[in-house]
């Protein structure tokens, strides 16, 4: 049996927000299609969009946290690379102050994951060194 | 709208059994349209068929009989994609041996969405409404009647709304190049934004529909800046008619004139851009 269908999502690469068909055809992700009626993107795309389907298998997309040991990138358990961080975190928090950490977010999150990074930031470092991608 | 759509319906229904899927539209999310193969598997799905605003389904037949050569697939297809469905035949995307068409007529209204010329289709066997006269396209004219230092100044405007996003490359039914000469440094500088000469990137794009553009007009409706592309490409069109007597997607025999230098099959061998 043949499948090919349209999945409807929003262009992860910043915050407009267009609409993306993600054509899928048996099952795997072959290519992008805008959505025409559409309020915001009505049909249109940016270069990054046109091109948003690239990434999702791309084989030098990193699915696992990697920690350089000795000069040398090595795989990771998520625990042990969440654990690196938050060590290192606080003691350059420690040692050189909330204010000599800075926070990254993206235009690729949800609200909700961007208002706990926030609140990372703010509540538990203590700085309000906060931003995003979307405005590079 | 509706009883065209019914009648859709209705005939992909009779279709179905025959075939491995028929091709068209579905509404999905908030009613917005996409292009699907509908199966005897889901015939559930027909409840969402649509039909308007149209998609580039010639691509999508592409994508479907590259991955599943022998299938058969019926697609219902307007005039300008049956257009684009005949051209890439003749340019060796695909066989039509087990494709089957059908045709759907448009509207009033939809062909002066289009500017089109001839909004019916003419090969498909099975059709849906009855064809109606081209409407006449009053930009294109627009601009042919404008003195050349008119139209350089016009079109040197347009292009500077460009963002090179590559929309109307990709999303072109005929732009089906192995190697695309938009992407060649030599043409089109890669990594700058606004683009240094963005009648590059046009004028070499202007010059590749000669002789395959099928007046879909999908770039135009993907362009986020606007540019009233298609009109180029019907003025060449105008021109091609007239020193070769050749109209792309009407007569399935006639070679288009870029292929006539070729031996046959040797065109699909090469697979050259041109």
């Amino acid at each position: 049996m043949i499948e090919y269908e349209n999945v409807l999502t929003t262009c992860p690469y910043c915050g407009t927000g267009c609409a993306v068909h993600l054509q899928v055809l048996d099952n795997k992700l072959v290519g992008v299609l805008p959505a025409k009626n559409h309020v915001i993107s009505k049909g249109g795309l940016c270069i990054k969009g046109w091109n948003v389907h690239a990434f999702v298998n791309h084989p030098d997309r990193l699915t696992k946290p990697l920690i350089r040991k000795n000069g040398v990138l090595e795989e990771a358990t998520w625990e042990e690379a969440l654990d690196l961080v938050a060590t290192k975190l606080g003691e350059i928090k420690n040692e050189s102050g909330p204010d000599s950490i800075a926070f990254l977010s993206s235009a690729k999150c949800t609200n909700e994951e961007n208002f706990l990074l926030s609140k990372l930031a703010r509540a538990v470092i203590g700085t309000n060194n906060i931003d995003h991608c979307a405005r590079l | 709208m509706t009883d065209r759509l019914t009648s859709v319906r209705e005939i992909i229904k009779t279709v179905l059994p025959g075939v491995d899927g028929v091709l068209a539209l579905r509404s999905g999310p908030g009613g917005i349209v996409a292009p699907y193969l509908f199966s005897k598997e889901h015939p559930e799905e027909l409840a969402k068929l649509a039909i308007w605003p149209k998609e580039p389904v010639p691509d999508t037949l592409k994508i479907i009989l590259k991955a599943h050569p022998e299938a058969k697939i019926a697609i219902v297809c307007r005039g300008c994609e049956e257009r684009g469905i005949v051209e890439m035949y003749k340019h060796a995307q695909f066989s039509l041996d087990n494709v089957t068409l059908i045709g759907l007529q448009c509207l009033q209204d939809e062909a002066e969405f289009c500017r089109c010329a001839k909004p019916y289709t003419v090969h498909a066997k099975t059709t849906i409404g009855e064809p109606i006269e081209g409407v006449p396209d009053s930009l294109t004219d627009k601009i042919a009647a404008m003195s050349a230092d008119e139209k350089l100044a016009f079109w040197k405007q347009e292009f500077e709304h460009c963002i090179k996003c590559y929309g109307c490359r990709t999303i072109c039914p005929q732009c089906f190049c192995n190697i695309c000469a938009l992407e060649d440094e030599i043409w089109v500088e890669t990594g700058r934004l606004p683009m240094p000469n963005p009648s590059m990137y046009h004028m070499v794009r202007a010059m590749h529909m000669t002789a395959k553009c099928v007046a879909c007009r999908e770039c135009e409706e993907t362009c986020p800046a606007d540019i009233p592309m298609a009109v180029q490409f019907r003025l060449i069109a105008r021109d091609v008619k007239e020193m070769f007597n050749y109209e792309p997607g009407a007569i399935m025999e006639q070679k288009p004139p870029q292929l006539l230098v070729l031996e046959e099959g040797d065109y699909a061998r090469t697979g050259l851009p041109h």
